[in-house]
């Protein structure tokens, strides 16, 4: 096993000199910002890759996991970003982990109190929040290595912050992409929404087609009481592409949070969501949706967990497997003692488009409570020749029948989506990518 | 001048079981033919197989519309060449809506390069559905998706409005209806009939035939048509049952 050996010692170009760089060119940021930096850079190096025995990576293929051969350091934009097929204009675009266009949001409401910023300039302005917020929950996913090389490297990131009883109309959008050979990059987006606020986040992810990066990206969503978030990632990364996100989202009293994730890009792509339900009455709709072709693999890992009496989560992760794809959905809901009346939903579903794809599905419940709902199920099936059947005997064409069905199959989790105009863009991105 | 739907001579097997043995029927449009027989005497197969589901084997005979086989060819192509098929138990499909299904639908029926009028094509819808005392807000619900039983044989009824076919088989379509339900769906029927539908209705109930009233009859035994005649067939095999087909219609 000589392979591995090497992934245990490899920090690739994560070197400490090139640590030492980065956190040079963050001078005169808080020292709580640069102190742990340092702590996680320690970690990073201190930590063990994953190993044959981690349960967390059961059927990933760890060996693609290698940092060598990606840059430390940031070469220079060579592309700008493209139309992205999303409703209104990105308020923040990202390109090698740096600003590189604004578009301002609405005065009136930035008076009011809303933020829309930078992470380095929230670093400034907003320090005691972030402080509170950034990467502030535990890895219980796997990551704990890579989540320490990302606050390690991180050099800026999106910061929305949406005040008391404020709610947006128009969604958030941010662009986070890459570009040149071997680039990695860190994207990062904080969103925290006060009592009672309202408002919708897109992630885009996108790197140039010709070479591959490393993209190591994380996202904070802390939803106060009684107010409601929505955040959409829209996976597109290049399919060379390795690519690592870990979401952790916090929902307290009465609030609501909704995330769906579309996996369309990278080579080797994992996603790892965490939810925490800590006061009665919160909610948790955890929402995806993986197109997987050629030899990738899309490894998805979530953990529900409920701390409080009376709180609610509902998964639903939907996969299409085509050619020699291979997907690994891991789920798990945990309920605290405490934690009666629980309400708790998990399901995975994988729809095989070819017989030499793979899908494994690996549900799990801990249940400490006695008084809970807690239900959970994988299926994996192929289109169902029945309703191909139907669907031709209304005149329609095999292939277009197979295509209405498929696209049938992503559409009941697109319906969650309460903005027709998101959908509706969604679907078109998707239609695109499967075609 | 009238369509015709032949049935020659057909021969239908699912695995190495015969199931249809050999059945010969002409429908003219204008036409209203019922087909009545017990439980697992080959009716729904039949039907699928002229259909052309690919579970069922045509081992020989032919089906021909206007004199041309229909069975070298596809589902769909059968479907536009004017055939229809309302299911005895039709399929649910998640996530596609009516309005989008029935779409496509129409659009696959129409030519190459042809684009179907979205404002002409709602205004159908509705009518149709008002006329089938379906809701409009079924037009956003997905395909047969938690229907009941009643609902699924009114959007059977309601496709085959909007697709205006030559020829409809329909397969039990009384069956799981209460009265109120067949009343509207026959009344649908009803309106729908006329010198441009030739119709095949598979029953093993006379109740039905109250309301659509057949032009012929036919009974239907182990795979074959063993008598035929008008209306009062039916009424005759409705007092005697189909015992009285067992005993006096199978002779050697």
């Amino acid at each position: 096993m000589s392979t591995s050996t090497n992934l245990v010692t490899s920090v690739g170009a994560f070197s400490a000199e090139a640590f030492a760089l980065a956190l040079e060119s963050h001078k005169g940021l808080p020292s709580w910002w640069l102190e742990r930096k340092e702590a996680a850079y320690k970690q990073f190096t201190s930590l063990a890759y994953p190993s044959a025995t981690d349960e967390s990576w059961r059927f990933s293929t760890r060996s693609g996991f290698k940092l060598d051969g990606f840059l430390a350091t940031n070469s220079p934009a060579t592309t700008a970003a493209k139309d992205i097929g999303l409703p209104g204009k990105p308020a923040l675009t990202f390109v090698n982990n740096s600003l590189t266009e604004s578009n301002p949001v609405d005065q009136a409401l930035t008076q009011k109190g809303l933020v829309v910023s930078t992470l380095k300039q929230a670093l400034k302005t907003h320090s005691e929040v972030l402080k509170a917020h950034f990467m502030a929950q535990d890895q219980r996913l796997g990551s704990a290595k890579f989540a320490a090389l990302h606050t390690a490297f991180i050099n800026d990131g999106a910061f929305i912050y949406v005040p008391k009883g404020m709610e947006l109309k128009t969604p958030i959008t941010i662009v986070h992409s890459a570009s040149g050979a071997n680039t990695a990059v860190f994207p990062h987006t904080l969103v925290i929404t006060e009592e009672n606020a309202q408002v919708s986040v897109i992630d885009y992810f996108v790197s140039d087609s010709t070479s591959a990066h490393f993209c190591c990206g994380a996202n904070d969503l802390y939803a106060g009481h009684g107010s409601k978030l929505n955040y959409v990632g829209l996976q597109n990364w290049s399919t060379l592409d390795l690519c690592l996100q870990m979401n952790s989202t916090v929902v307290k009293r009465d609030a609501r949070a909704q995330s769906l994730n579309l996996h369309l890009g990278g080579h080797q792509a994992r996603h790892e969501s965490l939810s925490q339900l800590q006061a009665p009455g919160a909610f948790s709709e955890m929402l995806a949706l993986t197109i997987a072709s050629g030899e990738r693999e899309f490894d998805q890992r979530t953990l529900q967990i409920h701390q409080a009496p009376n709180t609610k989560s509902d998964l639903l992760y939907k996969n299409v497997l085509q050619d020699k794809a291979r997907t690994i959905f891991s789920g798990l809901i945990v309920v605290d003692q405490d934690a009666q009346k629980t309400d708790a939903y998990q399901s995975n579903r994988n729809l095989m488009l070819s017989d030499s794809a793979e899908a494994n599905s690996l549900p799990g419940l801990e249940i400490q409570a006695n008084d809970v709902r807690c239900t959970h199920g994988a299926t994996t099936s192929r289109v169902d020749p029945e309703e191909l059947f139907y669907l031709q005997a209304r005149c329609i064409p095999e292939a277009k029948a197979h295509e209405l069905l498929v696209f049938g199959f992503f559409e009941e989790v697109l319906n969650r989506l309460e903005d027709d105009e998101l959908h509706a863009a969604l679907r078109t991105i998707i239609q695109s990518n499967f075609n | 001048m009238a369509s015709s739907l032949e049935i020659k001579n057909l021969h239908v097997s699912i695995g190495d079981k015969e199931i249809v043995k050999g059945l010969s029927l002409t429908v003219k449009t204008g036409e209203v033919h019922a087909i009545m027989g017990p439980n697992g005497t080959g009716k729904s197969t039949l039907s699928k197989a002229i259909a052309g589901h690919p579970d069922y084997t045509i081992t020989s005979g032919d089906v021909l519309i206007d004199g041309k086989s229909i069975l070298g060819i596809e589902p769909d192509e059968r479907a536009r060449a004017g055939l229809f098929l309302a299911f005895q138990y039709p399929a649910e499909i998640p996530g596609v809506s009516i309005a989008n299904f029935i779409r496509a639908a129409l659009q696959a029926k129409m030519g190459e390069g042809e684009e179907l009028d979205a404002t002409a094509y709602y205004k159908k819808l509705y009518q149709k559905m008002d006329m089938l005392q379906i809701d409009r807000k079924f037009t956003s619900r997905a395909v047969n998706d938690g229907f009941s039983g009643g609902e699924k044989k009114r959007c059977e009824i309601l496709q085959m409005a909007m697709l205006e076919p030559r020829f409809a088989m329909m397969d039990e379509t009384d069956s799981g209806l209460d009265i109120d339900a067949l009343r509207i769906v026959s009344d649908g029927v009803n309106q729908l009939k006329g010198d441009a539908l030739g119709v095949i209705m598979i029953t093993h109930y006379q109740r039905l035939l109250n309301y659509i009233v057949p032009d012929h009859v036919h009974v239907m035994w182990d795979g074959r048509i063993v008598k035929s005649g008008d209306k009062s067939l039916a009424l005759e095999l409705e007092a005697k049952g189909y015992e009285w087909v067992k005993k006096e219609l199978i002779k050697a």
